[in-house]
């Protein structure tokens, strides 16, 4: 299925981009985030995270589905 | 109610404007300022950014909460984003209530609230060292 991933800050920085869609086979934003860690090197621990679904928060174990939007959010430090 | 991400100058006079009603005889604001120092390194300026559509979802749902929690009339937050100098206000919020206790309460709430869970991210720029993202280079976000 194809996921698009939105991407902000230390995250954007260290994939270099800010979107992409992928075809991906990962069934959930916990499987996704380990598969992108790993090709990206990402810092973050998935511990650290919280994760998006289709602009509202949701579950690590939320079952992806065709066309959905996913953004990984590091830790916030507004204000 | 309303809480808004800008990538304009946050100007208090206007804001304040918004809030104002008759049955309140209270009004207390918060501003975030830069400042020119953070863990003891000067700073230089900041980089503000936001994932605006949750941002502004769960910032409404904040300012809902306030609502219930406090006895207060009208609340209102803008966050700026993009690049701040030293002295530029990056966060407003305002709130007004019949008495100040509810207006105190609940503006602390708010500010409270938006640094805990708003996706706002902020990324300092140091005179004497590479630029930072604030809370992301260590184990344990502060």
């Amino acid at each position: 299925m194809k996921i698009q991933i939105e991407y902000f800050a230390l995250l954007k920085e260290q994939r270099g981009a800010s979107i992409e869609t992928i075809e991906t086979k990962a069934a959930t934003p916990e499987i996704l985030y380990s598969d992108l860690k790993r090709q990206y090197t990402f810092s973050l621990e998935p511990s650290a995270l919280k994760v998006a679904v289709n602009e509202d928060f949701a579950n690590w174990n939320h079952s992806l589905e065709d066309g959905d939007t996913v953004v990984f959010i590091p830790p916030v430090a507004g204000g | 109610m309303q809480f808004q991400i800008t990538d304009q100058e946050i100007k208090p006079e206007s804001l304040r404007r918004e809030i104002l009603r008759d049955v309140s005889g209270a009004y207390v604001s918060f501003e975030g300022w830069v400042r020119n120092h953070n863990d003891g390194k000067p700073v230089n300026g900041l980089e503000y950014s936001s994932y605006i559509p949750l941002a502004e979802k769960e910032g409404m749902r904040i300012l809902s909460e306030a609502k219930e929690r406090y006895r207060i009339e009208a609340a209102a937050c803008v966050h700026r984003i993009g690049s701040l100098k030293i002295g530029e206000i990056a966060v407003w919020v305002g709130v007004s209530a019949a008495h100040r206790d509810a207006a105190f309460d609940a503006n602390r709430y708010i500010i409270d609230q938006t640094k805990a869970r708003v996706p706002i991210w902020k990324r300092e720029a140091y005179l004497d060292s590479p630029a930072e993202w604030v809370n992301c280079t260590d184990d344990t976000p502060g």
